[in-house]
């Protein structure tokens, strides 16, 4: 691709080569430093906290407009999966205290770089086993409702029950998908690749996590 | 050190060769804003072509359409077409135009293209979200245009979906089962990919600014687009889960928004206990943010482009942004400014109102600013500044009725009347696409390197300005004397000596119309045949016109810019004789 600047009438030529200008925050130059995978997950939690706020307030609205509201005590498991999740958080930022100690010991000390580059993949291996468990306790929580009756469109309470549960799902899966990019990335490259994209997508799991325990809070007070 | 991040560049940088990379799931934020640009030209010539024959009906409910019989045989039989029909095209005219016209041309199109630039990017930052951006938009597109081919056609329930019509499903009318759903399916993937769109806007704002490009910097365009994405990052994380809910009450059997004992076609619908009024509130807490994702980017255009043409700096910088971050936060409070009459308690009504008349306060500063900053400039007549000043006023002709539409008592009277329809689509429709016009009679050069022509340009400034208040002032009046909206025919009732104004209303819109016809020759004639473009032929100072016509693949040819002065520096005594300063151009001393 040809590089032809032609500098307009009065543009004088403050263009700094690339190599030079790393850091700039620009896409290519390695040292950029507000880090954008985690920027993009902020705004992107930004949008899905508004998200249940809207379904929230949809429950609270449909719930105070019409007296057809049934209680229902909320599946057992519920509570199992929640402490899955809790772990899998634990777990996740382990692999990440021992991943982020890869790069730096490269060079130095290899014996502990490789012990803590295997560390730290065994936890992601963990997280996603325990992320993996939680989806299925989910669905086995849908089935003990199934089992007492209650379905999709049985009862407004109901109804909620299954679109936050399943909305939730579906963004924990999302992280799913994340964390198995991150550990390919990251068995490709032994360990070496950088690990702003696993902070990133750590800052979403433990996300996962607190949206998990308000939608259980609500799920506990309104069903 | 240096190696490594030589070989970064290489590596991410590397211009696509082939055809299928290059122009159709291109990464380049250039490619996928005319992507963008492509699809609203689309959507809004069938938009145009919806409402000829919306207004031909209105004014000649007799006249057959014979095309039209052809394209739908149910819904207009012999080519004239049913009161259903009439809703049915109706909705679609909506859709299409709010959503894939006056969301993705300003915003989407202009924003994909420019902003990048205008911060001194060389992507935006998640150019693999850019792409699904746009496909899913484009996916959205198709599923909406196959509603025109199902069996009873497109959803009679309009843009606004107000439940339970659009919730209850095939025995409320024509187009409210298969078409309803292709309606709902093609909004929901449309917030997805507006939210995806939103969050790379936001991340590449905050994150890619080059040296230099302080906040207080960026070209008030880039604000407008910056602000814009924030609205529609929260306005469109609530429309999705409405979707989702409502396509629930349409499949699963819920009942977020559908009442009891609801009887239609005779059947007894098996929901209970729902609230139609909860759709109104979900959907207009995006809705009312919408209307300002729609007009502020054009704002924003206006006001990066007018001071190009008036030759001194737009007056009060920060009031101007500060007025559209203002209107951005207001914005969430007075969605309810929509239901006055939908059976709201009247006391929410009040609460709702004086937010809304609050907005008109920024709204005025920003209007005043421009206006304001015309007096005492050496203004130059080319067809992006007749497109400002047209902005101007449409914006204002269409914001002074708002505030009457404000007041819960006179909107009672109002809402359901055609002072409405002048209303919004004075000011947010049509002073959207003069921002629309003025952005691409202004940034043609610089996306395609023609210049567009002038004289083609001026006619069709002039038809449309004219044409536009010919359309739509009458339906002021039509409004005040009580003209009912959504009704196909006003024949046999007291509307009927109202006939000569809405057929006046029809010629006007045939023949604006067909002036935009002007505009999408002008588009491609000079496409191929425009003069070539020099780097900066409107002698303007942001960054896109410091680097080629069209720009190179990382926009800035292997190098940062470093940006030196803020965007407004017109009127000055340049050292090179010129009367601008651009925004890269090197400070004395420095």
């Amino acid at each position: 691709m040809g590089i032809d600047i032609h500098p307009a009438v009065n543009s004088g030529p403050p263009l700094i080569p690339r190599e030079l200008s790393a850091g700039l925050g620009s896409p290519g130059s390695g040292l950029a430093k507000p880090e954008r995978s985690e920027t993009g997950v902020w705004i992107g939690i930004f949008a899905i906290v508004m998200s249940f706020a809207a379904f929230t307030s949809a429950m609270i609205v449909r719930q105070g407009v019409t007296p057809d509201w049934r209680h229902f005590a909320l599946p057992p498991i519920l509570y199992v999966n929640t402490l899955t999740l809790l772990v899998s958080s634990i777990t996740l930022a382990w692999a990440n205290r021992q991943l982020a100690s890869v790069g730096p010991q490269l060079l130095g000390a290899r014996d502990r770089a490789r012990q803590s580059y295997s560390d730290g993949m065994n936890w992601l291996y963990g997280t996603l086993a325990l992320g993996v468990l939680f989806v299925v306790g989910q669905v086995l929580a849908w089935r003990s409702l199934v089992s007492q009756g209650l379905f999709l469109s049985t009862n407004p309470s109901s109804s909620f029950f299954y679109v936050f549960t399943g909305m939730h799902g579906l963004h924990v899966l999302g992280g799913i998908a994340g964390l198995v990019y991150m550990i390919c990335k990251l068995a490709r490259t032994n360990g070496t690749a950088r690990t702003t994209g696993l902070r990133a997508m750590s800052v979403y799991w433990h996300f996962m996590d607190g949206l998990w325990i308000y939608l259980l809070v609500l799920l506990m007070v309104r069903t | 050190m240096h190696d490594v991040s030589a070989t970064q560049v290489t590596d991410e940088h590397k211009a696509p060769t082939g055809f299928i990379r290059k122009y159709v799931f291109s990464l380049d934020h250039k490619v996928i804003g005319k992507q963008y640009f492509g699809l609203a030209l689309v959507a809004v010539f069938v938009g145009m072509v919806l409402s000829w024959l919306l207004r031909i009906h209105l004014a000649y409910p007799t006249w057959p359409i014979p095309l039209l019989g052809k394209f739908s045989a149910a819904g207009a039989p012999g080519g004239v077409m049913t009161p259903e029909y009439y809703l049915s095209l109706l909705t679609m005219h909506g859709t299409l135009m709010v959503f894939f016209v006056l969301t993705n041309a300003p915003f989407a199109a202009f924003g994909n293209y420019f902003l990048p630039i205008q911060i001194g990017a060389e992507d935006m930052a998640f150019p693999r979200f850019n792409m699904m951006s746009f496909w899913t938009t484009f996916a959205a597109f198709v599923v909406m245009m196959a509603s025109f081919f199902v069996a009873d056609g497109p959803p009679i329930s309009g843009w606004t979906a107000y439940a339970p019509l659009s919730a209850v499903g095939g025995d409320a009318g024509p187009g409210l089962a298969m078409g309803q759903n292709l309606w709902a399916i093609s909004i929901a993937l449309f917030c997805v990919a507006s939210l995806l769109g939103a969050l790379n806007f936001i991340a590449t704002t905050l994150d890619l600014r080059t040296k230099g490009m302080s906040l207080a910097r960026m070209p008030y365009s880039t604000w407008a687009w910056f602000v814009t994405s924030v609205i529609a990052l929260l306005a469109f994380a609530v429309l999705l889960p409405a979707c989702i809910l409502l396509i629930l009450d349409r499949v699963g059997g819920t009942s977020f928004f559908i009442p009891a004992g609801l009887i239609l076609s005779d059947k007894l619908q098996p929901h209970s206990g729902g609230s139609p009024l909860l759709w109104q509130h979900l959907f207009w807490f995006f809705g009312h943010p919408e209307v300002y994702i729609a007009i502020l980017p054009s704002i924003g255009i206006i006001a990066t482009i007018l001071p190009v043409f008036v030759r001194k700096p737009l007056l009060g910088p920060r009031a101007l942004i500060g007025s559209m971050v203002a209107i951005a936060f207001l914005s969430y409070m007075v969605w309810g400014h929509h239901m006055f009459v939908s059976g709201m308690n009247p006391f929410s009504a009040n609460l709702f109102s004086v937010p809304t008349l609050i907005i008109t306060i920024p709204a005025t500063i920003l209007t005043l600013l421009l206006t304001a900053s015309i007096y005492g400039g050496r203004m130059r007549f080319d067809t992006p500044a007749l497109f400002c000043l047209g902005f101007i006023s449409v914006f204002i002709s269409g914001g002074i009725s708002g505030f009457y539409l404000a007041q819960p008592s006179l909107d009672t009277y109002l809402h359901a009347t055609y002072f409405v329809v002048a209303h919004f689509h004075f000011v947010m429709a049509v002073a959207s696409l003069f921002g629309v016009f003025a952005g691409t009679y202004f940034w043609f050069p610089k996306m395609f390197g023609r210049m567009m022509n002038e004289t083609l340009g001026k006619v069709h400034f002039w038809l449309t300005f004219l044409g536009v208040y010919c359309v739509f002032m009458p339906m002021h009046y039509l409004g005040l004397v009580g003209n009912v909206r959504r009704y196909s025919a006003f024949v046999d009732d007291y509307l009927a000596p109202l006939i000569p104004v809405h057929k006046f209303i029809t010629i006007a819109a045939l023949l604006t119309g067909a002036a935009q016809l002007i505009f999408f020759w002008n588009l491609i004639w000079s496409r191929f045949r425009g003069p070539v473009a020099s780097v900066n032929p409107w002698q303007a100072t942001s960054l896109e016109w410091s680097t080629t016509s069209p720009p190179p693949f990382d926009n800035f040819g292997a190098h940062h810019p470093v940006v030196q002065n803020g965007p407004n520096e017109y009127g000055v005594e340049a050292p090179d004789g010129t009367d601008y300063v651009m925004q890269m151009a090197p400070r004395e001393g420095v």
